[in-house]
């Protein structure tokens, strides 16, 4: 198996603010892993570290096995953050348009073609939004405007999936779904990083995890994640988050 | 709504080949077609307006061109049937070339300022135009200046143009480098060059005899729309018209999600500083029109109006132009026909369609509200 993302010794500090500190992990093809830790506790400092929307201030990362200032092959990423769905809010523009975007990094500059049109086509179909697919997507429920951004990710054909909290404000019922739609992504092969503040709904689909709280408390399998003490750890004494009951 | 993904299957036919060759435009109901003959209609007025101010050019080409005679000949022409015009319509507007000058300049802002306005707006940058007229002013009091201490006897709008460019990379440098909010420096660079300007004006007056229309700059006005302004003018719009065409899918990509754009590799900052001083371009182009004062309104304003009742970003800024391109034409009517200022004419008219949009969609997503 080959790394997809290899973080080395990696620090970052806002200012004088360290956020990340220290942290070696490395992502293997096909994994799915999740990172946890409490809020501010630099998971989504690491996963720009990690896909090179920051710089490192010391250690290295690689991405697809080349050093992060010298990939170019973007379009083997898909990236969906939080901010992702902002500007869908107010700007028009149709689910289609939202996904075809995946294919810009494909085509440059050339105008797409036929075949770009296919791949967005099964993009819309595989996440079930054929339906929607002229809609403006402030139009769309929050479950469907993240099944929107996961078709981008699809067109794109990347090997990577990076989500930033990807269902925050979406329902529970969507959000079982969108997580089984993810699993099966996963089986086909596509590797998946997954920041998700709910560590009940987190474990029981990932199949690593890493626990952070500016250092790295755990990097391994699920279960023995649970079997550790790295939550309590990472999250201080007053965690009880993996008790409560969802709504 | 119906979904049509047959029309893409690559049969071969001339409607096919249309359609493969509009790329994802797939105009499908009938009111996208109407659309799309509107745009259709709205370049045909933009490419003979360009004719024109070609023509006007090259009536005064040197003797070895050849090509002076018959561009004269074919200049002559176009008056010729704007005397007919006036004959039929009663006016006294189309027979002479200056009107026509400044026509066609409404004209050509009427598509590139609404063009360049519907990124700005979509990526919340609607103040930049503003802050960038106003940079224009300065270059127009450095201009007035250069000109009255050199005696250099070349385009006034030229230099605005340089000093504006640079000013909009300038204002790009400062929002990168402060620690503040993002407008903070826009209100900066908006006031400061203002400033910049009345003190050049004024400094000036004292030992040069400056004889030139400031408040036609400020308010805008058909007169101070010279030769050379609009064949300015004419070759910025091909410009902008052609890098927009080139660029259009990664501006929209940054547009709406500059993180993800920037993780799929696209050079963020080379796009960002393309709009930036394609929106300087146009922003000194629509000042002799608009004025500066009023320049910002047509980068948004039709934009607005767009985004309240079209369906999807290609839709939006088909219909932006639109709009935008029936403002200019109401507005230069109505200002040439009751001898006010272009610029207050234009912006009025398409704030009235912003109100009819407003009315029309019901709808409650207005990009104000946000």
């Amino acid at each position: 198996m080959s790394s997809v993302v290899t973080v080395e010794d990696v620090s970052f500090a806002y200012g004088e603010k360290a956020a990340v500190e220290g942290i070696s992990l490395s992502i293997e093809s096909g994994d799915f892993l999740g990172l946890i830790g409490p809020n501010g506790s630099g998971k989504t400092t690491l996963l720009h570290l990690m896909l090179g929307l920051k710089r490192p201030d010391s250690g290295s990362v690689t991405l697809f096995g080349d050093p992060i200032d010298e990939f170019d092959d973007g379009e083997r990423i898909g990236y969906v953050s939080q901010r992702s769905t902002d500007r869908g809010s107010t700007m028009p523009v149709t689910v289609r348009e939202v996904v075809t975007m995946g294919r810009f990094a494909h085509v440059g500059r050339s105008p797409l073609g036929t075949d770009d049109h296919e791949i967005v086509d099964e993009a819309l179909e595989t996440v079930e939004i054929t339906d929607l697919a002229d809609r403006r997507i402030n139009q769309l429920s929050g479950g469907q405007r993240q099944r929107t951004f996961i078709a981008r990710a699809l067109a794109s054909e990347a090997d990577l999936l990076a989500l930033d909290e990807p269902t925050v404000g979406v329902d529970a019922e969507s959000r079982e779904r969108f997580y089984g739609m993810l699993d099966d992504l996963n089986r086909q092969g596509i590797t998946i990083i997954l920041i998700e503040h709910d560590i009940d709904i987190l474990t029981k689909h990932v199949d690593t995890v890493a626990c952070i709280n500016r250092e790295l408390y755990h990097h391994g399998d699920t279960v023995s994640f649970l079997e550790s003490e790295a939550l309590s750890k990472a999250y201080g004494a007053a965690h009880g988050v993996i008790e409560h009951d969802h709504p | 709504m119906s979904l049509d993904t047959t029309n893409v299957d690559g049969t071969g036919g001339p409607v096919a080949g249309l359609t493969s060759w509009l790329g994802w435009f797939r105009p499908q109901r009938r009111r996208e077609w109407v659309e799309l003959g509107g745009i259709v209609l709205t370049a045909l007025l933009g490419v003979s307006m360009v004719g024109y101010i070609l023509l006007d050019w090259l009536r005064f080409a040197p003797e070895w061109a050849v090509i002076g005679p018959y561009a004269d000949l074919l200049f002559s022409q176009f008056i010729v049937a704007g005397m007919w015009m006036d004959h039929y319509l009663g006016t006294n507007v189309f027979s002479h070339p200056f009107m026509w000058r400044a026509i066609a300049t409404g004209v050509l802002i009427g598509i590139v300022a609404p063009l360049v306005g519907t990124y700005l707006v979509h990526r919340q940058m609607a103040l930049i135009g503003e802050t960038l007229a106003h940079t224009a002013f300065a270059g127009v009091a450095v201009g007035l200046l250069f000109i009255a201490l050199t005696g250099w006897t070349g385009s006034l709008l030229f230099v605005a143009l340089i000093v504006s460019a640079l000013g909009a990379i300038g204002l790009q440098w400062l929002t990168d480098r402060t620690n503040t909010y993002g407008d903070v420096p826009i209100a900066i660079v908006l006031s400061g060059s203002f400033a910049v300007g009345t003190l050049l004006i004024s400094w000036g007056r004292d030992f040069t005899s400056l004889a030139i229309d400031i408040e036609g700059f400020l308010f805008g006005s058909l007169a101070i729309v010279t030769a050379e302004g609009a064949r300015l003018v004419a070759a910025l719009s091909v410009v902008v018209v052609v890098l927009v065409a080139l660029n259009y899918k990664q501006l929209l990509f940054i547009t709406f999600d500059e993180q993800a754009a920037r993780v799929a590799r696209l050079d963020v900052d080379r796009y960002n500083t393309l709009l930036i001083v394609m929106t300087a371009v146009v922003v000194v182009g629509a000042m002799q029109i608009l004025g500066v004062i009023l320049v910002a309104a047509m980068l948004v304003v039709p934009v607005a109006t767009a985004s309240q009742v079209a369906e999807s970003f290609r839709e939006t800024l088909f219909l932006s132009i639109l709009f935008g391109q029936l403002s200019v034409l109401g507005g230069l009517a109505f200002a040439i026909s009751a001898s006010l200022p272009p610029g207050g004419s234009i912006v009025v008219i398409a704030i009235g369609f912003y109100l009819l949009s407003i009315a029309a969609s019901g709808r409650s997503t207005a990009i104000s509200m946000h």
